[in-house]
């Protein structure tokens, strides 16, 4: 088991500006979120949901306001500090086919453990990759598989550094229904089996019911006002 | 017995005997098959490119630009046809050593970057240095992004960069690997005028530098005439102009 980070936001603040003027895309929020819970985030378009998953992740600085990741204040950090955090205890999944495109999906899952100077156990991602139901294209190139392949492959390569946080961004927005389903199922079994925190931005209620907790964004700020913003879903059976 | 060779002694006999073309595509021909559906895109494409020498391919969408990179970069096999890169045909090597090719002496760089989007520009090019067996990888990630004028971006993700920088961190990590070929397709396709100028430039004077066999496919016609082959596709086919 990992040890899950629940996060913590306090007075959070990011205003861009622009040609058009300033943008609050996230404009007040404070929340806490527990350790190994499953959080949605969900909200209509340019409501800020993927600017508050950057700054949650450390690839964004806030205007204002403090993001701590198991106790641990990220938002303070020099940006190469803030890097670490990201390497050692955050797994990201996002919508856009980002594996790159010359390296074979065993190769795809590895890349953070090369970069973090682990790679003595090269089957880890192979094995990874089989739980995931890949066993047979761990040597394809992403351009060999299909769509919730691929996105199989990109949660394997959140997964395979064994991190306290995941932050998925429209893990299935590219996805017909099926292929969704078989992409949630294993990101929850993934979850549950590593204990990780997971926090899922979608715009598919469908998607949001099947996690703890739903949060709903909108102008930048959670609707239902600065703590109160939480509806518990009903229990999930996945 | 005699002496074993020193790389003193290889240096003139190699650059004697290299030949001057590093790589030659012959009657390369892919067809996509989609149910009963057939679409050719290319139909017999030739081209050769020289050691050291700058080609650009232009072709409007759809014409087969991308198909040919792709195999040119051994990432996809053609229907007909042969790649010899560097006297060795690589449509007839397997998977894994056309990827060890790619990964030793090819350098890919694609329009819409090739970053991984929650690493730093630096974790991005040790990350390039550290597959292709490279040591020493902080310092020569460094090295590379200053050469590229990234010496103050080191630490920022894809998403906090401009679009000019993300494609000179692509560029640095797509010499990572020392590669004899530069593969860029369309990088600058997303950029404005002048930031597009600039990467057009880092590109040329680093491949001089370095002496790079460099192929740029564009669809911009000022770019493409900056380069000293100058190749188009038109319907599967490629014609010299």
């Amino acid at each position: 088991m990992t040890t899950a980070d629940g996060v913590r936001l306090e007075g959070l603040v990011k205003h861009y500006r622009t040609g058009a003027g300033m943008v609050r895309a996230v404009d007040g929020i404070d929340l806490e979120i527990e350790p190994a819970s499953r959080v949605a985030i969900t909200g209509p378009s340019g409501c800020g949901k993927s600017t508050l998953l950057g700054l949650i992740g450390g690839l964004e600085a806030p205007t204002r306001g403090r993001v701590l990741l198991g106790g641990l204040e990220i938002s303070g950090l020099p940006e190469r500090h803030r890097a670490r955090v990201r390497r050692e205890r955050i797994g990201f999944i996002f919508q856009s086919d980002d594996l790159l495109p010359f390296l074979t999906a065993a190769e795809n899952v590895s890349l953070q453990l090369a970069l973090r100077g682990d790679g003595d156990d090269p089957d880890r991602s192979r094995r990874l990759l089989a739980d995931l139901g890949l066993a047979e294209h761990t040597d394809k190139l992403p351009d060999q598989l299909s769509g919730g392949q691929r996105q199989r492959v990109g949660m394997a390569r959140a997964l395979v550094h064994r991190p306290g946080l995941i932050l998925a961004d429209e893990p299935t927005g590219e996805l017909d229904s099926a292929a969704s389903k078989v992409v949630i199922d294993m990101l929850l079994a993934a979850q549950r089996q590593m204990g990780a925190t997971l926090l899922v931005v979608t715009h598919d209620p469908e998607v949001a019911r099947r996690l703890d907790r739903t949060l709903r964004l909108r102008d930048g700020r959670l609707v239902d006002g600065p703590t109160a913003d939480v509806t518990a879903n009903e229990p999930a059976n996945a | 017995m005699s002496e074993p060779l020193t790389e003193t002694d290889l240096e003139p006999q190699a650059a004697l005997e290299a030949p001057a073309t590093l790589v030659r595509a012959r009657d390369l021909f892919k067809i996509y098959r989609e149910g009963t559906v057939e679409t050719v895109a290319l139909r017999g494409a030739n081209l050769e490119l020289k050691r050291g020498q700058v080609t650009s391919l232009v072709g409007p969408s759809g014409s087969g630009k991308s198909t040919l990179i792709s195999i040119l970069a051994g990432l996809a096999l053609p229907s007909a046809g042969q790649v010899i890169f560097d006297g060795e045909d690589i449509t007839r090597l397997a998977e894994a050593q056309r990827a060890r090719l790619r990964a030793r002496r090819i350098g890919i760089v694609l329009q819409s970057g090739n970053l991984i989007p929650f690493l730093t520009a630096l974790e991005n090019v040790k990350l390039a240095i550290r597959l292709a067996g490279g040591r020493r990888a902080g310092r020569r990630a460094r090295e590379l992004l200053g050469e590229l004028g990234l010496a103050k971006r080191l630490h920022h993700p894809p998403r906090r960069l401009s679009g000019g920088e993300v494609q000179r961190v692509s560029i640095a990590a797509a010499l990572a690997n020392q590669p004899d070929l530069l593969l860029a397709d369309e990088v600058t396709g997303e950029l404005d005028s002048e930031t597009a100028d600039h990467v057009i430039r880092v590109i040329l004077e680093t491949g001089r530098q370095r002496g790079l066999t460099v192929l740029l496919v564009t669809h911009n016609a000022d770019i493409a005439a900056r380069a000293e082959q100058r190749l188009h596709l038109v319907d599967g086919v490629v014609v010299e102009r």
